[in-house]
């Protein structure tokens, strides 16, 4: 019987694509110029839509009648398992590039690891993501080099955004038990070859937009695991308002 | 509609084919000049049923359910009132996918189409034709555009992006 990626693995794959989706719908109507509303807004709906594929999959295979908006919707801030990275504040403009610039990085590199899945559903959903994430790689690494080699203000919100959040890259490659028996099973990619390649293209556009590259925290967090920061229960507050209060309410 | 029994069994016998002119006609929400098949969203039409296939543009994209559900009624309206529709990710849809057609349409209707010599930019203004241009937006009003200028005529225009 070929592999198949566990509930639990969609899910981080899933609730990282939605918390970020999320964060980033935050901005509509406030982003410093019209182009930035649409651009970010835009990345939000990849990301949801994402987010979605991969849970109608985690549903069907956890095999309990779970749909999308149960595992959204109905699942407190413990059960989620998204990276802690993107449910970290947007702050101002030049912090939220940073998140993403760190997130597109690694997302771009994860997608195009499990584009070679085992899984043959979840490699399809990686291979139709991977266009989108390139397209996003772009917005973020573009507006990074502006920023960063911009003027001496722009520089300052963009290298003192990259160095706190920089400890919350540590999780992306640390693997766990979960992710090594993905990779056993072929389904999920090694973290540590992915590290090396995310490594290289941010101190490349690091280099291009004048940024010193923080250094690496012996220490993280660990959101895929369940232990999230405490921004994250507000997000979900605010996401999942209307569920709670109406149970079952539909369009 | 006079009578609609009589093209309800006309449609039914003849199969694909119709399927598939029935699909013709069901323009694209958010860029209507286009049918579901010019942009080439549909992957299979199978008989019995009919089962159509159908593959988004982007993973988010919002005009999905509405070209489900437009699919749905179009078909129905024509005689196929079980049609099935499925979603099929692999391989995913490219600007490739977009008939001859379909890039005269969205030229004529003022949209640059995907320019695959070089994806980041369109070939030209779909306005006077003028090859100096520049971006204004990496993003657009959908999913599947981005906003441009053309330095000749000064008009804004819409690209569609080159996945």
């Amino acid at each position: 019987m070929p592999a198949r990626a566990s509930t639990d693995y969609l899910l981080r794959l899933a609730d990282t694509s939605l918390i970020l989706g999320q964060r980033l719908a935050e901005w509509i109507g406030h982003a410093p110029a019209l182009e930035e509303d649409l651009g970010l807004a835009n990345v939000s709906l990849d990301l949801i839509g994402q987010a979605r594929l991969l849970y109608q999959y985690a549903g069907e295979v956890e095999g309990k009648g779970r749909g999308e908006d149960d595992l959204a919707f109905l699942r407190r801030p413990d059960e989620y398992r998204n990276v802690s990275l993107v449910e970290q504040p947007n702050g101002d403009f030049g912090c939220t590039v940073v998140r993403q610039f760190l997130f597109d990085a690694w997302q771009l590199e994860m997608y195009q690891g499990l584009e070679a899945s085992s899984d043959a559903r979840l490699a399809e959903i990686a291979a139709k993501a991977l266009k989108e994430v390139r397209y996003h790689l772009r917005y973020s690494s573009g507006w990074l080099v502006r920023l960063g080699d911009g003027t001496q203000e722009s520089h300052r919100r963009v290298q003192g955004p990259l160095e706190s959040l920089w400890k919350y890259t540590t999780e992306l490659f640390s693997p766990d038990d979960l992710d090594l028996e993905m990779q056993a099973a072929g389904v999920g990619p090694d973290l540590e070859v992915l590290e090396a390649a995310w490594s290289r293209q941010v101190d490349d556009v690091l280099a291009d937009a004048t940024l010193v590259r923080p250094a690496d925290v012996p220490y993280g967090w660990f959101g895929k695991r369940g232990e999230h920061t405490e921004h994250l229960g507000h997000l979900l507050a605010e996401m999942q308002v209307l569920q709670r209060t109406y149970p079952g309410a539909s369009w | 509609m006079v009578d609609e029994q009589p093209v309800r069994i006309i449609a039914a016998e003849a199969g694909e084919d119709s399927v598939w002119a029935v699909l013709r006609g069901v323009p694209d929400p958010e860029i209507p000049v286009l049918s579901v098949v010019d942009l080439g969203i549909v992957r299979y039409v199978r008989m019995p049923g009919p089962q159509v296939g159908i593959t988004p543009t982007y993973s988010g994209c919002p005009a999905t359910e509405v070209i489900r559900a437009s699919i749905r009624s179009a078909l129905a309206q024509s005689g196929y009132p079980n049609a099935r529709i499925e979603e099929v990710l692999s391989p995913p849809w490219s600007a490739a996918w977009i008939s001859a057609e379909g890039r005269r349409k969205l030229l004529e209707y003022g949209i640059a189409p995907p320019n695959p010599s070089s994806p980041d930019e369109p070939e030209s203004c779909p306005h006077c034709g003028g090859r100096k241009i520049e971006m204004i937006s990496q993003f657009g009003s959908t999913p599947c555009k981005a906003l441009f200028r053309c330095l000749s005529c000064r008009e804004p225009f819409d690209y569609f992006k080159c996945h």
